[in-house]
């Protein structure tokens, strides 16, 4: 595809981009009542809108946001963390890999927000379950994509390593390692939502903080404006770590053709 | 002066089902100091297995491999070698991919930098030093995975079919930069290629190899002068001799009508 190709592609695609969301936001508004769905089962925008106000002065929205944003942050960090380093442990030692994926495999298969009411026997209404459940949750794709990148690197390289004398360490930190970063980085990108799912998880099976908190207390009053007003808000936190993590892979596989890094 | 030898060198391979395959059977022959020879046989022979061999890279079955005169137990400093496949880390630049040898082998960090730049400038690749290989053509990474070889200062090079993934035009430019360079650094190379032209229009020796199990099964001496020249090499008018006497060592002839033979085509 040429250089003018793109631009136009983009301005275009912007153009539909722009004009789909206010036929979204506009059907949202008007539909509802054209159709005569209730307010309590699809509130229209402006009502949504003015829940979000409401909660933001009464509810102490900022706070409730600021709270899952934290454990997302926190979760997603140690569970990417763990992931990788297991991955690479794993993806290094044939053995430990062979002795160990039963059990990986066992604990892949569980779903993981099951996990949540067990963590918050063990830990109380704090955010530490929440975090826990989310640091689980997130080590699955990680691991496994930094595992198969490792295995997947092309042993001609590794023999081009080793005809030069590198050592195991050197294999590694030279190949393996930097190999590796675009497998980290789409297993990133899959944790960093998953992330959500996990705290929210955590959040609505007990305590009284959190966005999931909300949920749970806007669906216990009915009030489903409130309910809406959560989903987006957790839809923006969302937003945001994956946000993050593509500006991060940007800047790491800065290398890599255009194209093969793909949009958001 | 032997630069390179094998004495006897047989691999065997464990197979499916407990079956061991021998790939290479008692093979020997030596390479002098500054010689260019190429090996050429059928796809399956065991080229490449003789070739990571003289690497180092697999302990052969039976026999031994000596490399200026040591015996190769591994991976050594007297070795570097070069595949079809150039190798280049796509996270390196191009001038750091040359380094990538000597920066694994620890040489002093201003010494590597100045040998790759020379590198670099000798194979006109001075202007893409800080490019990425995706950002290069096919033949320009392959002269960029030859500078790389020749960055850790090898006396031997094993070259497995370097040229092959390239387009014609292209290979007959990269075959006379080898044979500038091998003539210009003074070094003695092992060639395997699939390419009878090549083969003699590269080197001083060709050595021919048979089906599996491979054995050395014929050497031809290439009287042809200026092996530094495989362009001018390219039009003399003994090579078409030479390339049906290799074809016949072959039976590609033969191979040919084998398939004529087969049932449906007759």
């Amino acid at each position: 595809m040429i250089g003018t190709d793109r631009s136009a592609l983009v301005r275009r695609g912007t153009i539909a981009s722009i004009m789909l969301l206010v036929l979204f936001l506009a059907a949202w508004q008007w539909g509802p009542g054209l159709l005569g769905i209730p307010h309590f089962i699809v509130p229209p925008m402006s009502m949504v809108y003015e829940e979000f106000l409401r909660m933001w002065k009464v509810n102490n929205l900022p706070f409730h946001t600021g709270i899952t944003a934290a454990e997302v942050l926190i979760g997603f960090a140690l569970g990417s963390l763990l992931g990788a380093f297991i991955g690479y442990l794993l993806g290094i030692s044939p053995t430990a890999e062979f002795a160990l994926s039963p059990y990986i495999l066992g604990l892949q298969i569980a779903p993981k927000v099951a996990f949540a009411p067990l963590f918050i026997l063990w830990m109380g209404f704090t955010i530490y379950p929440k975090i826990l459940v989310a640091i689980l949750i997130v080590f699955f794709p990680v691991m496994i994509n930094v595992l198969t990148a490792v295995r997947g690197v092309d042993p001609d390289l590794i023999n081009l390593a080793r005809s030069f004398k590198a050592t195991r360490a050197q294999i590694f930190w030279k190949i393996e390692f930097p190999a590796s970063m675009p497998s980290l980085f789409a297993g990133l990108r899959i944790g960093s939502t998953l992330a959500v799912v996990g705290v929210v998880v955590g959040e609505l099976v007990g305590g009284n903080s959190g966005l999931g908190y909300l949920l749970a207390f806007g669906e216990g009053q009915a009030n489903t404006p409130m309910v809406f007003v959560t989903i987006i808000m957790l839809t923006v936190v969302g937003g945001v770590a994956y946000l993050a993590v593509i500006l991060i892979e940007q800047r790491v596989l800065h290398y890599m053709p255009a194209r093969a890094l793909g949009g958001f | 002066m032997i630069r390179l030898e094998y004495r006897d060198v047989t691999m065997r391979f464990a197979a499916a089902r407990g079956q061991r395959i021998t790939a290479i059977e008692n093979v020997s022959f030596a390479i002098a100091d500054l010689e260019v020879v190429s090996l050429i046989g059928p796809s399956g022979c065991g080229k490449s297995t003789l070739l990571n061999i003289g690497a180092g890279l697999y302990a052969p079955s039976a026999g031994q491999v000596f490399v200026d005169g040591e015996r190769v137990e591994g991976p050594n400093d007297h070795v570097a070698f070069m595949l079809q496949k150039d190798l280049l880390l796509p996270w390196r630049t191009i001038i750091e991919n040359v380094m990538f040898g000597a920066e694994i082998k620890k040489h002093n960090g201003a010494e590597r930098l100045r040998k790759a730049r020379g590198l670099l400038e000798s194979f006109r690749l001075a202007e893409f030093a800080d490019r990425y290989p995706h950002q290069l053509s096919g033949g320009m990474r392959q002269r960029a995975a030859l500078a790389r070889t020749l960055a850790v200062d090898p006396s031997v090079l094993l070259l497995d079919e370097p040229f092959s993934a390239v387009d014609a035009q292209t290979r007959i430019m990269l075959q006379h930069d080898l044979a500038q360079t091998l003539k210009r650094a003074g070094k003695t190379a092992l060639l395997i290629t699939h390419d009878l032209l090549e083969a003699v229009i590269l080197s001083d020796r060709v050595l021919v190899m048979s089906r599996r199990p491979g054995r050395i099964i014929d050497e031809i001496r290439v009287d042809i002068a200026g092996r530094d020249q495989p362009l001018t090499r390219r039009q003399d008018s003994k090579i078409g001799a030479y390339v049906t006497w290799l074809m016949q060592r072959l039976d590609i002839g033969e191979a040919a009508l084998d398939v004529e033979a087969l049932p449906g085509t007759a």
